[in-house]
């Protein structure tokens, strides 16, 4: 597997949108920092981008890619090579290199502009590894769509569909129900709710970092558990190992039972 | 050396192969012959490993192929659309093959020579042509010394002298004492080639067999007049 | 003759600087005088009552007269939980440089640290206390000081600890330069006028860093309010003048940097207001004048509940707070304007430095959160911008008037030389 992933990686790393991707990471790593000049209000906007851009360009890259790299792999399948491992090994260099371009190219900007000499290094941090995260699980998610659907528009579909759903209306659906059931107690809902959404998984770890004053706010126990102690942070972040286990697992099970 | 037995596929409702029954002994050309759908890459995959059947028996020198993919160190193969990871350079795709394989015995550069390939090695996969990606495919189906070799298609978009040194090649090798199986829609090329041809027709076997066999059996004087005939009478 | 003058001088000299309007009486563990209670027993009006280091074992040392009591390389007082340790009792004592431990803890009275009854002129200075149920208690006393004292409790539960220092029917008091901690309230203030609080910092105290009720035209400047159970309270009083003080990193269901509670015509001005639950919680109050404070990464910057009219908030910085401003009602009285807001999205293209779009601060999302305080999860989330983004382009929940008309495009460099 390890073979096949360091091929995929140094394919994908001389790839023309590997590179678009580091520079707009870049770009916007600069934009952020040194046309605003304030970090702290950098990283909340780069919250924003990280928990929506991430996953979709997750999706969309690992789609492509596999549909992109057909023939390849049936090259590979005639190899000496476990199917798993082919895939896997795909799966880890296309998450690899799009994390390598997420945390090199904001992290360039944010090192030049004196990030190890600041608090907000933390918040940095932890933003740089749920975005990795968000791209292992959505690349992830991708494989399987695409490994699903032989073809590539449903394929397409699927996988935007995805992102929109987990994105945007998902939350729609989770406010509605709190609003719905305001009477009753839903910090353990809603704290389920979180957990079974990566993007609204990785977006609660980073307000426990960014609003960590205002979720205290709330009275419940569960909530106060949750995010007034470590137990919070411990959660969420198996959680998102869970979540990028899940389909990891998937796709070696649909690998090994496809035909090509 | 490849033992098949009551083989059957279907994808979704469309059954492809309905109980295939072939032993190929070890030396020799085959062809694998048959009209389109009839089921000659099916099989070729089944015998890959890359489609799994749903009932019946492969193996490989007495070894089963289920659950077991070393064996394919065994076997070479040349896919029929050739394709590879644009960014990767022709000698690094060699030397990744190489790899996999983790096999030592390798004539790459002897195939890179016969093909001309020497002006290609740097140049992105991305940036080949047809033909030159043809022929590092060739290359790569080649290099090994695998006893059994499959190849689907293998004429396609080569120019002719290529064309005549890929002839040369599989001869060469069938001199070695490999066992050489081939897809061909090329009649001519089959013909010349061939130790024995296997007829696929509506996913059984048709007809097994050497091609003066075929001609005697068809009453045809040619061979292509005698796969015609075999076409001509199953549709008719 | 001339050397007859000279023992007059030199005995003039000394009674005149150690007797002649006031003598000194040590107590030490060999000394005579053995005991604190005993020295001041010796002393007569204006003396020093001097304190060598040690430990000394006393509770109720009344100081019924006029005296300083200064303790020398800081001597010790234990209480051995017993019960109050010194008591004032006349006007203009000064006690200086101890440290007092032990103080007895009751549920029927309140022991103190330093009582103060009913006196005037006092000093109290360069205490440190720990251990102590309260620590100086001032009962309707004016014109005194207490100054760089140090008090460290080790308060649990509210019922059955006290406060680090207590004001109560006093007038014309400065608490300077005090450092409280790990007490109830750290310092406590009722009926009291005319008082001067300034440099002190207090933290992590079980309820407010600072508590306010009843008292008018009150003063409270730099001082640093710390991780206080409850943060700062100020009720029922008026003219209170709030300037320079920081609030910050108080945390909690019912926390807040500042809690104003009927409070009318007070100025609240250059204040840091950081990493709170809520910055100011402010309730039925009146004519306040909020300008030039810093709102720094608070959960709410200011929530305002219930009616409080005419109120100004000018020059200030909303810097990363998660909700800038919260309303409970639909209606707005107040003024908001020229103040920079870090969340503001609007551009300047007259380049005046104030953006050409109004600034709205309520978001529809602190309604919902109000209603349901679950969704603050939800925070942040893609779905919640753009219900804020179209309840901006037109509200319907949010008063239609609360905006700030003329944000500022930077962060307000204030100046507070």
């Amino acid at each position: 597997m390890l073979k096949i992933l360091k091929y995929s990686f140094y394919d994908l790393m001389r790839s023309r949108w590997s590179y678009v991707y580091f520079l707009f990471y870049l770009l916007l790593g600069v934009v952020l920092l040194f046309l605003n000049n304030d970090l702290s209000k950098a990283v909340i906007t780069l919250m924003n981008v990280i928990i929506i851009l991430v996953p979709l360009i997750g999706t969309i890259f690992g789609v492509m890619y596999y549909y992109n790299s057909r023939e390849f792999t049936e090259l590979l399948l005639a190899q000496p090579v476990k199917r798993s491992s082919i895939f896997l090994g795909q799966y880890f260099g296309v998450a690899t290199s799009l994390s390598m371009s997420l945390v090199i190219g904001l992290g360039m900007p944010f090192i030049f502009y004196g990030i190890f000499n600041s608090s907000a290094i933390w918040d940095f941090s932890l933003l740089l590894i749920t975005g990795a995260f968000l791209t292992f699980i959505f690349t992830a998610l991708a494989f399987v769509i695409a490994l699903s659907n032989e073809n590539r528009i449903k394929g397409f579909g699927y996988a935007i569909l995805l992102w929109l759903f987990m994105a945007v209306i998902y939350d729609g659906i989770f406010l509605m129900s709190l609003l719905y059931f305001e009477e009753y107690p839903l910090d353990k809902f809603s704290l389920l709710a979180t957990m079974l959404n990566p993007i609204d998984l990785s977006r609660v770890m980073i307000l426990l970092k960014l609003d960590i004053s205002a979720l205290l706010g709330y009275t419940g126990a569960v909530f106060q558990k949750f995010f007034g102690t470590s137990f919070g942070l411990l959660l969420s972040s198996a959680m998102l190992i869970v979540w990028v286990l899940v389909p990891t697992f998937f796709i070696w099970r649909i690998a090994k039972q496809k035909d090509f | 050396m490849i033992e098949v037995k009551e083989l059957y596929k279907k994808f979704g409702k469309n059954e492809v192969l309905k109980g295939i029954d072939l032993s190929i002994e070890r030396g020799g050309i085959f062809s694998v012959l048959g009209p389109n759908g009839s089921g000659k890459t099916t099989l070729i995959k089944c015998i890959l490993g890359m489609v799994l059947q749903d009932s019946g028996n492969i193996s490989i020198d007495g070894k089963p192929l289920k659950n077991n993919f070393k064996y394919r160190n065994e076997i070479d193969y040349l896919p029929q659309i050739a394709n590879f990871p644009g960014n990767l350079k022709v000698s690094e795709l060699i030397a990744m093959i190489k790899d996999l394989r983790d096999s030592k015995a390798t004539k790459d550069e002897e195939l890179i020579e016969l093909f001309k390939l020497q002006p290609f090695l740097n140049k992105k996969l991305a940036n080949l042509s047809g033909g030159t990606k043809q022929k590092v495919n060739l290359v790569l189906a080649f290099m090994f010394d695998s006893p059994l070799l499959i190849l689907d298609e293998p004429t396609n978009g080569l120019d002719p002298i290529s064309h005549l040194r890929l002839k040369n090649l599989i001869n060469s090798e069938k001199e070695k004492g490999k066992t050489i199986l081939i897809t061909s829609h090329i009649l001519s090329f089959v013909e010349e080639i061939s130790d024995e041809i296997v007829f696929l027709l509506e996913g059984k076997i048709y007809f097994k067999g050497s091609i003066s066999e075929l001609k005697k059996k068809t009453d045809q004087p040619d061979f292509e007049h005698a796969i015609a005939s075999i076409l001509s009478a199953s549709y008719a | 003759m001339k050397k007859t003058f000279h023992i007059y001088f030199l005995v003039a000299l000394f009674f005149g600087t150690f007797t002649g309007f006031a003598k000194t009486i040590t107590v030490c563990s060999s000394c005579s005088i053995k005991t604190i209670q005993e020295g001041i027993a010796q002393a007569s009006e204006g003396d020093t009552v001097l304190v060598k280091k040690g430990i000394y074992k006393e509770i109720n040392i009344t100081i019924d007269k006029s005296l300083v009591l200064l303790g020398e390389n800081l001597p010790t007082i234990d209480g051995e939980d017993k019960g109050e340790i010194i008591k004032i009792v006349a006007d203009n004592v000064t006690v200086d440089g101890f440290k007092i431990i032990n103080v007895g803890t009751s549920y029927t009275e309140d022991y103190a640290a330093v009582r103060v009854i009913k006196k005037d002129g006092f000093l109290i200075q360069n205490l440190q206390l720990e251990k102590l149920f309260f620590g100086i208690y001032l009962e309707k006393s004016n014109n005194g000081k207490v100054l760089n004292n140090k008090i460290k409790g080790d308060a649990v539960n509210e019922y059955n600890s006290g406060n680090g220092i207590q004001l109560w029917y006093c007038k014309n008091i400065e608490v300077q330069g005090n450092t409280v901690e790990n007490v109830r309230d750290g310092i406590y203030l009722e009926f009291s006028d005319n008082i001067l609080i300034s440099h002190n910092y207090s933290k992590n105290n079980l309820r407010y860093g600072l508590h306010f009720m009843f008292s008018d035209h009150d003063v409270y400047e730099y001082n640093i309010f710390e991780n206080n159970g409850a943060g700062v309270a100020v009720m029922f009083s008026k003219f209170v003048d709030m300037n320079h003080n920081i609030f910050k990193e108080n945390w909690g269901t019912a926390a807040f940097g500042l809690l104003l509670k009927e409070i009318n015509d007070s100025k609240i001005t250059n204040n840091v207001f950081q990493e709170n639950t809520v910055g100011i919680n402010v309730e039925g109050s009146n004519r306040i004048e909020y300008s030039h404070n810093d709102f720094i990464s608070n959960g709410w910057a200011i929530k305002v509940r219930g009616a409080c009219y005419t109120n100004s908030y000018v020059q200030n910085n909303f810097m990363y707070n998660s909700f800038d401003i919260s309303y409970n009602s639909g209606m707005n009285d107040n003024v908001f304007n020229r103040n920079y807001w870090s969340n503001y999205a609007g551009y300047d293209l007259d380049k005046n430095g104030v953006g050409d779009v109004p600034y709205r601060p309520v978001k529809l999302f602190s309604y919902i959160v109000n209603r349901t305080p679950e969704a603050i999860i939800m925070l942040r989330s893609l779905f919640i911008d753009i219900i804020d983004f179209s309840e901006k382009v037109s509200p319907v929940f949010t008063p239609d008037n609360l905006v700030d008309e003329h944000p500022k495009m930077r962060k307000i460099n204030h100046d507070r030389s």
